[in-house]
């Protein structure tokens, strides 16, 4: 079930003003983005590629500064920094290291010793179902089971905002709909704030409470919808409701499209 | 494939097998006095009947080749993560280490043979020659991070000591190691040209001298002798140097792992 949080009752985990990023190049790559991500939300940036919505996310994660505007964490006192778990588009794990340690990594950066360490390590690696897998080394596993490992690693500082810039885009549509439904799962158990993103209408509707659509040149909002379904599972993927979202998040896209190409 | 595996090491056995035959045959048909061509046995038997010379002689070469391998590894790796650590560093000094590569070592072994004494001369040129290697390969390894890894360890606040020690250190690891199997072979060069150049030395010298004195005293099949040793010790170094590779790689690199199919 969904926790029935009223989302415009809850305070905003994140608040982005008039965010605009322009590369070196010359690029603009975001102008006036105005959003609020609220506590406990599972939120997604939809858009074609080249809207910016991962630049956005990595000026979330502090990973790019803004040329312009302000990123505000009102949550006070708890630095951004050790709060939040990135996930990217490739696993992004250490080769040479077993899968145990990759997902120790971010405690062990924060100074935190081996042993009170290995019980979060474990329970991480259980929660994405990979507890028998701690001492193998990425190579061994398969693309699905990698990305878990990556999702482990974003879990085990225990964040209260996840941020994933287009995690199961590489992945065959079996697997995605597999960690869709696990990603679904952790989210409601650990209640932490999401903000996902992808190019994918389907999994952005089937995944979130609320989806952004972006359009591009320069990257904007276009338009947000919200999607009400409490039950997230295979009855709803077949469900009429799930394809009236899907309709109406394809038909946003779309305009949202159109606006790109007549500003290009 | 068992056959595929028995051809790799029976077809250069059987190429070398003959090349040493043609040799023989030449020798024996032609009736070359040994002070022209030696053959392949009397080269054999000689490494034997002069081996207390030649395995003090091979001693002193490997002993000159390790240590100015090891240095090369201090010095190459020291630099290239110094490099790695300042800009300007890395301007300041590149310049120097590119100077000492493409100098051609025989060049510089008369001079260091002036300056320094025999055993040190005759190391610091072992030294130059493999050093770059190590510098240049460690230099790329460190500069090849996979960004989105450099990404995560920002995102954690990792110190500057950290991302070197857990991130660019491994991550340069088969640049490195490849930088030192070139470094090995270059090495025992480099030391070989340095006996050569310093030529007069007396006891305790090198194979490349007894080359160099045999040659004075047409003993040609003494020169056969140790030409032959410095090209095992040659082999050996590189499967030495291979073999750590392999032990480093062999759980994680696309290089060392073996495939099933």
């Amino acid at each position: 079930m969904v926790s029935p949080v009223s989302l415009s009752a809850t305070e905003p985990v994140v608040t982005l003003r008039g965010v605009g990023k322009v590369f070196g190049s010359g690029v603009t790559a975001l102008e006036g983005l105005d959003l609020d991500v609220r506590a406990g939300e599972f939120l997604s940036l939809l858009g074609p590629s080249g809207c910016g919505k991962s630049t956005a996310l990595r000026i979330v994660a502090g990973l790019s500064e803004p040329s312009r505007g302000t990123v505000t964490w009102p949550g006070a006192g708890r630095g951004p920094v050790k709060d939040i778990g990135f996930v990217f588009q490739e696993p992004t794990l250490m080769p040479w290291a077993r899968v145990f340690a990759n997902v120790y990594l971010p405690l062990k950066l924060a100074g935190v010793s081996e042993r009170d360490a290995a019980s979060r390590v474990a329970q991480a690696l259980a929660r994405v179902g990979l507890g028998d897998f701690a001492n193998a080394y990425p190579r061994q596993l398969s693309g699905g089971m990698r990305m878990r490992v990556s999702i482990a690693r974003a879990l085990v500082t225990e964040p209260r905002v996840l941020l994933m810039d287009e995690p199961f885009a590489a992945l065959d549509e079996i697997t995605r709909f597999k960690l869709n439904d696990d990603l679904i799962a952790l989210w409601r158990e650990l209640k932490m704030t999401v903000v996902f993103v992808t190019h994918s209408v389907f999994e952005s509707v089937y995944l979130s409470q609320r989806v952004v659509v972006m359009s591009a040149r320069p990257g904007r909002i276009f338009s947000e919808l919200a999607i009400g379904a409490a039950t997230r599972d295979a009855s709803f993927r077949t469900s009429a409701e799930y394809a009236g979202h899907c309709r109406v998040a394809s038909e946003a896209l779309a305009q949202a499209m159109q606006a790109s190409e007549a500003a290009a | 494939m068992l056959n595929e595996r028995a051809l790799r090491i029976a077809l250069p056995a059987l190429a070398l097998g003959i090349g040493v035959l043609v040799w023989d045959l030449v020798v024996r048909l032609n009736e070359l006095p040994p002070y022209i061509l030696p053959g392949p046995g009397l080269v054999v038997s000689t490494v034997f009947a002069d081996w207390p010379i030649l395995w003090s002689s091979l001693l002193s070469t490997m002993e000159t080749t390790f240590a100015g391998l090891a240095l090369a590894v201090i010095g190459g790796v020291g630099l290239a993560i110094a490099f790695n650590q300042s800009r300007l560093v890395e301007h300041a000094f590149y310049p120097y280490a590119v100077i000492l590569q493409v100098t051609p070592v025989v060049a510089i072994a008369p001079l260091l043979l002036i300056y320094l004494p025999q055993q040190a001369a005759v190391l610091a040129c072992a030294w130059i020659v493999a050093f770059f290697p190590v510098l240049a390969n460690t230099t790329l390894g460190l500069n090849s991070v996979d960004h989105n890894l450099a990404d995560l360890f920002r995102l954690y606040g990792a110190s500057r000591w950290q991302i070197l020690r857990e991130l660019k250190l491994p991550s340069a690891m088969p640049h490195m190691l490849a930088g030192l199997k070139i470094a090995g072979g270059l090495s025992l060069i480099g030391a070989v040209v340095a006996e050569i150049a310093a030529g007069s030395a007396g006891a305790g010298s090198g194979l490349a001298y007894r080359i160099a004195e045999s040659g004075y005293r047409l003993n040609i099949p003494r020169m056969f002798a140790a030409l032959l040793l410095l090209s095992v010790a040659g082999i050996v170094i590189f499967f030495l140097l291979s073999a750590l590779e392999q032990l480093a790689l062999r759980r994680w690199h696309e290089s060392a792992v073996s495939r099933e199919s």
